[in-house]
């Protein structure tokens, strides 16, 4: 299987590579993906740069459009796609069905991937896009389990691609509103979920208290580990109990299913990350490689280490196992 | 009076209720002459299927009887065989026009005509020009558009009718998981169906007190209400033609009849309101997303014009 | 990670004026290094960014567009766009992209205020940056090179074992 990783900078790129990625994703410094944060990102010129040392080393660079296009500002996302082509990318992830169908139209030799955040989560839906705009690939939503991948994978006409490791959405991809919500920013328009310009932290006596957007995400007592002030990782009041109506502070590791997904045909396993910083990039590149090619019993060891560097500190095999509904 | 083109649509209750209540609800629904369409369905989840299958033919029926448009709904979310199955045959064999909830249907549904509604992303015109040239007649845009969006989409896309989210709690989100029956100690698997205690949604709280959402099964739903009712021309001169209410455990006919009074020129929006407060008390409306600002706002309506 | 006493002490009872000139003198040698800061910055390179070590009672306000860095008693508590607050050790691999921020703000490791895109930008700025203390400073230090360079070696061998 592929090891598809994230970079949201040159560093962190040249890191995937070196750290042994088949594939190293990213985006432009703009809307057009679903990582629009201040400092990320890079311009055309460091694209194409990174594109160069990726080829010299026989990694591939996807490009992700994974935002849909803002209803009059569709040339930023047209140019780009065109951008992204001319550069050498050699697949472009995108969730809007008319910037499928423009890419499909315009450069009809380009790899396109579908986003999860397209939100494909049957044969059905996945054959539609690939009929329709000829997808090679799919990333699926973290809505299915192993078992629902391996009863999919024969039904599609296309390669899959499942989240390993990194955050987790607790909500299905692309459908999400929360975040615009109590902020006004969204994922599928601006790029962002739970954006920096209204997250505020606030010491309330030993407590440590987050918020978005002005409503209360959590409190963490003095030394328990933190999470992103992602509202579907809160805790929240639901009539007298206080706790994770969602989910905990957590990171995704399916690992432990390593060999159940590539049994199901999975081609590829993508690692969570852009907003991380290089030296979490070249870990877990590294450790996941390491574990690509390591026996079952050796993996837990190779891992362990890295719920540390999560969420929370903590790690779930999310929806890929059924008890976790 | 400009508006009386606006058409009003109920939208599928998004709830569980009990199926007597809910065939009983629809019954009321066909006798209220301000709603022109309804689409009907469970649309959250497919282990509520059973509540209301019983009654939907009856429903739909009779609602077709009173002379409204009547639509079936498919799911929003569609994982299991089991579900994909039922979109296929909803979309084989159903009786009433289609409305695509997932791109499943929205594949399925190609070349015939049918409806999209608020869970298929259309964020842009050329999108919407897409489904239109598939077979799409009528789009329900989904909450989270700015009425800049609105106006630039269908400004762009020609051949359908728009539709937009005026009334109701605002669906946010959707998962895999089911929070409601975890709040209530009990997997989604085996559920006990524990959504059905709570008609309107359960109840959401920030540690500091403030109301935030609402759990409804599997969805995540705003606190707020949505009601657009002084935006009523700003849509209209968008060139939307239908407005949605969706249901919410109150009298939703004398919604509809709240809005069909404005809409026409009858009472204002401000007296509108008044009344929406009357009819469903205890929720605090939002409009903030119409307004391209955090969805859970309010922004009252802008101040007569002084001339100068 | 705190510093042993053996360092954070001599360095404490250093007169300010002295650590405002060392510091100042290996800052402006950095940025000169590291231009590209600035691209990824934009704005928010206007915005005053303050840092505590937990283990120095000394705080260090800069701002990047002004090329200024004021360094004052921690009891001091001076106004800032955003602050970060934690280990000095952490805070210098933080800088020299050796550890990632996000991991040491759920381990609690490091506290954050204020403006977080303001923080935002600069954690990502920096980790693109590709400081390297012992290289870009050479001599530049002055008398404070030893002292750099034993930190440095510091970070390294903690950041190594991911416990910086």
């Amino acid at each position: 299987m592929e090891l598809i990783c994230p970079a949201g900078t040159p560093a962190a790129y040249r890191e995937a590579v070196d750290a042994g990625a088949d594939a190293v994703y990213c985006g432009f410094r703009d809307e057009t993906n679903a990582r629009n944060f201040p400092g990320l990102n890079f311009t055309r010129e460091e694209l194409a740069a990174s594109i160069a040392y990726g080829k010299a080393r026989n990694v591939q660079t996807y490009v992700a459009l994974n935002t849909f296009m803002r209803a009059g500002a569709e040339r930023l996302w047209y140019k780009a796609a065109d951008d992204a082509v001319l550069l050498g990318a050699d697949a472009l992830i995108v969730a809007d069905l008319a910037l499928m169908a423009y890419i499909s139209e315009t450069h009809p030799r380009q790899r396109l991937h579908v986003s999860v955040q397209a939100s494909a989560s049957n044969a059905d839906a996945i054959n539609f896009l690939v009929q329709t705009f000829g997808a090679k690939r799919l990333v699926l939503p973290r809505v299915l389990t192993v078992a629902d991948i391996a009863a999919l994978a024969p039904k599609v006409a296309c390669e899959l691609e499942v989240f390993a490791f990194g955050g987790l959405c607790v909500m299905a991809e692309g459908r999400c509103s929360l975040s615009s919500y109590a902020t006004g920013l969204s994922p599928n328009m601006q790029g962002v979920c739970s954006p920096a310009s209204h997250v505020r932290y606030r010491e309330d006596g030993e407590e440590m208290v987050s918020e978005l957007g002005g409503y209360t995400i959590n409190r963490f007592g003095a030394d328990e580990p933190a999470g992103y002030p992602t509202l579907c990782k809160g805790r929240f009041h639901i009539a007298d109990d206080g706790g994770y109506a969602f989910e905990d502070p957590v990171s995704l590791d399916v690992m432990e299913h390593l060999d159940a997904l590539r049994a199901a045909g999975v081609t590829a396993l993508k690692i969570e990350g852009r907003q991380r910083g290089k030296a979490y990039v070249a870990e877990v590149v590294s450790r996941l490689r390491q574990a690509l090619a390591a026996t079952p019993e050796q993996r837990p060891a190779l891992l362990a280490h890295l719920r540390r560097l999560s969420e929370g500190q903590r790690t779930t095999a999310g929806a890929y196992e059924k008890k976790w509904r | 009076m400009a508006g009386r083109n606006l058409r009003i649509t109920l939208g599928p209750v998004p709830y569980l209720w009990d199926g007597e209540a809910w065939r009983d609800f629809y019954f009321r629904i066909a006798d209220c002459a301000w709603i022109d369409a309804v689409t009907l369905g469970e649309v959250v989840c497919s282990k509520r299927l059973h509540f209301t299958q019983p009654f939907i033919d009856a429903v739909a029926n009779r609602l077709a009887d009173a002379g409204k448009e009547v639509a079936l709904a498919s799911m929003a979310m569609v994982t299991l065989e089991r579900e994909a199955m039922l979109t296929r045959k909803l979309v084989e064999a159903s009786p009433w026009p289609v409305e695509a909830n997932d791109l499943s249907a929205l594949g399925l549904l190609s070349g015939r005509p049918h409806l999209i509604g608020p869970f298929v992303n259309v964020y842009n015109g050329a999108t919407a020009r897409m489904l239109a040239s598939r077979g799409a007649t009528r789009i329900c845009l989904g909450p989270e558009l700015p009425l800049a969006s609105v106006t630039e989409i269908i400004g762009a896309a020609s051949g359908a009718d728009f539709e937009v989210f005026a009334f109701g709690r605002l669906p946010l989100a959707i998962s895999a998981r089911c929070a409601h029956a975890r709040a209530k100690g009990n997997s989604k698997d085996n559920c006990q169906f524990v959504c059905q205690d709570d008609p309107d949604g359960l109840a959401v709280d920030t540690l500091d007190g403030q109301s935030f959402l609402t759990l409804n099964g599997v969805q995540t739903m705003s606190h707020t209400c949505q009601v657009l009712l002084a935006e009523l021309p700003a849509l209209q001169q968008a060139g939307v033609s239908h407005i949605r209410l969706s249901p919410q455990h109150c009298d939703m006919a004398d919604v509809a009849e709240v809005f069909a009074a404005v809409r026409d020129g009858r009472i204002d929006a401000a007296e509108g309101e008044a009344r929406l407060r009357a009819i469903y008390p205890d929720v605090p409306f939002s409009n903030g997303f119409h307004h391209g600002t955090t969805g859970a706002a309010w922004i009252p309506a802008a101040t007569e014009q002084v001339p100068a | 990670m705190i510093l042993p006493k053996a360092i954070s002490q001599p360095i404490n009872r250093l007169p300010l004026p002295v650590i405002q000139r060392g510091t100042k003198l290996v800052f402006n040698q950095m940025l000169r290094q590291h231009p590209t800061l600035f691209d990824r910055l934009g704005d928010h390179a206007t915005k005053s960014f303050r840092f505590t070590p937990a283990d120095l009672n000394l705080s260090f306000l800069i701002v990047p567009a002004r090329r200024s860095i004021t360094v004052s008693r921690k009891s001091a508590r001076m106004p800032a766009d955003a602050s970060a607050g934690g280990p000095l050790l952490t805070l210098l691999a933080l800088l020299e992209g050796r550890i990632d921020g996000d991991a040491m703000f759920f381990a609690r490791s490091l506290s954050i205020s204020g403006d977080m895109e303001a923080m935002l930008a600069l954690r990502n700025a920096l980790d693109d940056s590709g400081f390297d203390l012992p290289r870009d400073l050479g001599k530049a230090a002055g008398p404070f090179a030893p002292l750099v360079t034993r930190l440095a070696e510091m970070v390294r061998q903690r950041a190594l074992v991911g416990l910086v």
